[in-house]
């Protein structure tokens, strides 16, 4: 079992700072998603904890030892990369044996070991095949296989799912949290899915511009995001998010007449961040809006969505600000259609637009 | 802008009938929505409506004219790609007023703009009009092509799955624009995509399609609520609808390989085998809960939470609203609602339709 931790760790390309210097503790048996856009750097802190790219600066210690120099295959780390990179002239149960042999492992050994993860990925009926022959989601089982048979201290997984289609992606991300579960290894699994991050992680740590956003569980990510960052990057779509001026309490959004009521518990704590400037943003989650006809927010229907199990609503409130209200998928709305709505008070958020960061509601102490 | 229609279109490739009969009509400002798996027979279907394939059999009509005969060019139709097809070193303005130019327009410069600018309007990109298409972002470059292809105005758009190769944010937010400019310019659009979310949320209608056959045709409502086959019903919704063999005993219906006793909803008169289909938002967590499930894995979305619960040998997912106090490993008891099960035969054909 493993226990990561990055001190000051960074990368650079040339002029490019691909990750700047970063902090991050791994607990042991934690899985721990690193989620972010294409470029942020979440690949980059990946790959040098794997040893397969050197750090510009800083250190990598696992269980307290610095493996930084390290050469990968001194670190006891498995990799499971987006692509399956499995041999295809070679059988399930060779490919699956091929890291054991490399290390010079008895033919005994071997057997048991691979007896015990086609098991595990019940994927025993397939050792006789070869790759080509595999679904998709079976060749990532078998490429899953491979690096689990070295009884590794920790797996790093990049964007294992990003080659499947949706369907797989749903049940694969379900059977790797269930694998996770039976074995609790340490994991770090990279992914710009929002929706896998949330689904899979213990932990989310969320990257922007090769800096570190926000770490913190599915539930802190969701409800308490650090910046508008992450507080549009989580969630499909984002939080609701509308500039407004501050003023005696309440909120004044452009267009209609959109006035909010700021809370109470709020005020303190607004007026000491701001600080004199009135300029403001609210969020809130789709889900906590409520239609209701003596609603003292406004706006009027610009699309209408079915998802399924329910209608997303996206509401013009001004001429730069569409928001999007979850609604009952039974009741139909016309474009254009004039609606009210309220805002849950213990689901609305601030932020400061000069900063970007989120405002801090002092805790009450019970 | 005109209606479709599309009547008993067949086409081969070698080795393969890429379309088996394919009929359906578009109304006149309809949004349609051609959904289906990879090799469906979704481009090609739109690649006869554009003339750019030639089908062996069967006829296209544009307002209850045969267009078989005309070239692409003569149809009339603006077609949107996934790679989107601009001229990296125009303008956006120039990109946008390139169709517009062309001799057959016979169009002045001052009525080009005109045209041009309100497009950009709409797309929202009147502030890019002067910038090279190749200084621009992959969501601004495919609001570009939408805008070259509205600022025609064809008699039919048709889109071939355009929003595929944006990341996720940018292609919410353009279905949303997408959505809103078609129902406000009542364009006659067909649009094809492998993406169910995309399909039920901007469609009229839909036709499903595989192995060049439809399917199914209807309103996101009747895909979703009154799946024609196992393979519509498997299609649409996420996480994916719970499907069980299941059987009829004393007047109740079981679940194979669990504990699962249900009652029989009014009207049912299945076979003896049968495939049981849940919806996942209709698994409901109850403390008076008639069926009870072990929880097996959580998966938190935010603003729901994905529950599976295993009874014998099988796992139901039940989609809960927001965050949970659930752990893996609790007892929990559930109730199903019972109006809105689905009852497929072996063949994966519904019994309720």
């Amino acid at each position: 079992m493993a226990e990561i931790e990055l001190k000051q760790v960074e990368k650079k390309f040339g002029d490019l700072h691909a990750v700047k210097p970063l902090d991050l503790k791994i607990n042991d048996g934690e899985f721990i998603v690193l989620l972010g856009p294409s470029g942020c750097g979440k690949t980059t802190t990946l790959r040098m904890i794997s040893g397969l790219e050197t750090v510009t600066g800083g250190i990598i210690l696992l269980d307290g030892k610095n493996i930084t120099w390290l050469h990968p295959s001194e670190r006891n780390i498995a990799f499971v990369f987006q692509l399956y990179a499995l041999y295809p002239h070679l059988s399930v149960r060779q490919n699956i044996a091929f890291p054991l042999q490399a290390e010079g492992e008895s033919r005994d050994v071997i057997n048991q070991r691979v007896d015990e993860v086609v098991d595990l990925l019940r994927i025993r009926h397939l050792l006789n095949a070869r790759p080509g022959k595999l679904s998709g989601g079976d060749q990532q089982r078998v490429a899953l296989a491979r690096a689990l048979v070295r009884r590794p201290k920790a797996f790093l997984m990049d964007e294992p799912l990003g080659a499947l289609d949706a369907d797989f992606r749903e049940s694969m991300r379900a059977e790797i949290k269930q694998l996770h579960i039976d074995q609790n290894a340490t994991s770090i699994y990279v992914t710009h899915d929002q929706v896998e991050a949330m689904a899979m992680g213990d932990r989310i740590v969320v990257m922007s511009e090769a800096v570190i956003q926000q770490v913190g569980s599915p539930d802190e990510v969701y409800y308490k995001p650090a910046n508008l960052f992450v507080a549009n990057f989580i969630g499909s779509p984002g939080m609701n998010l509308v500039h407004g001026n501050y003023s005696d309490g309440e909120l004044i959004m452009p267009g209609m007449d959109n006035r909010y009521s700021i809370p109470e518990d709020w005020q303190q704590a607004l007026s000491e961040e701001l600080d004199g400037s009135k300029e403001l943003i609210i969020g809130f989650r789709p889900e906590s809006a409520h239609l209701s006809q003596d609603g003292n927010l406004t706006g009027t229907v610009y699309a209408v969505d079915l998802h399924g199990a329910y209608t997303m609503l996206h509401i013009n409130m001004n001429e730069n600000d569409i928001v999007h209200i979850r609604a009952d998928r039974m009741v139909k709305y016309a474009l254009g259609e004039k609606v009210r709505f309220n805002l849950d008070p213990e689901m609305v958020r601030f932020f400061n637009p000069k900063t970007e960061s989120a405002i801090r509601r002092r805790e009450v102490v019970q | 802008m005109s209606d479709v229609e599309v009547k008993k279109i067949i086409k081969e490739f070698p080795g393969v009938k890429a379309l088996d009969e394919v009929s359906f009509d578009v109304k006149d400002g309809e949004f349609f929505v051609l959904l289906g798996p990879t090799g469906a027979g979704k481009t090609t279907t739109l690649r006869v409506i554009a003339g750019l394939t030639k089908q062996e059999q069967g006829s296209i009509f544009f307002d209850g004219e045969p267009v078989d005969d005309l070239t692409p060019a003569d149809r009339d139709v603006a077609f949107v790609f996934q790679q989107y097809s601009l001229y990296p070193t125009m303008s956006v303005y120039d990109n946008l007023a390139f169709p517009l130019r062309s001799p057959m327009r016979k169009m002045n410069e001052a009525e080009i703009k005109e045209q041009v600018e309100q497009a950009a309007e709409v797309l929202r990109i009147s502030q890019l009009l002067e910038r090279k298409c190749s200084h621009l972002s992959g969501g601004e470059m495919q609001r570009v092509s939408l805008g070259r292809a509205l600022v025609r105005e064809p008699r039919i758009f048709l889109m071939d799955e355009p929003l595929s190769n944006l990341d996720a944010k940018l292609r919410e937010t353009l279905r949303i624009e997408l959505q809103h400019i078609q129902k406000t310019q009542a364009s006659t659009t067909l649009f094809v995509t492998h993406d169910q979310i995309e399909a039920l949320t901007m469609a009229d209608r839909i036709a499903v399609l595989d192995h060049g056959k439809i399917i199914q045709i209807g309103t996101p409502d009747d895909i979703y609520d009154r799946p024609a086959t196992t393979f519509v019903a498997q299609l649409v919704g996420t996480p994916r609808i719970n499907l069980v063999k299941a059987g009829r005993e004393n007047g109740k219906l079981y679940v194979r390989n669990s504990s699962l006793y249900i009652s029989l909803p009014q009207g049912w008169d299945p076979p003896k085998e049968f495939l049981l289909g849940i919806r996942p938002e209709d698994i409901k967590p109850d403390n008076e809960g008639e069926f009870e499930g072990v929880l097996t894995l959580l998966e938190p979305l935010g603003v729901e939470t994905i529950l599976h619960l295993t009874s014998g040998d099988q796992t139901l997912l039940s989609l809960i609203p927001g965050m949970t106090g659930f752990k893996i490993g609790d007892k929990i008891k559930f109730n199903i609602t019972q109006e809105r099960l689905y009852c497929f035969d072996n063949h994966g054909k519904s019994l309720l339709c």
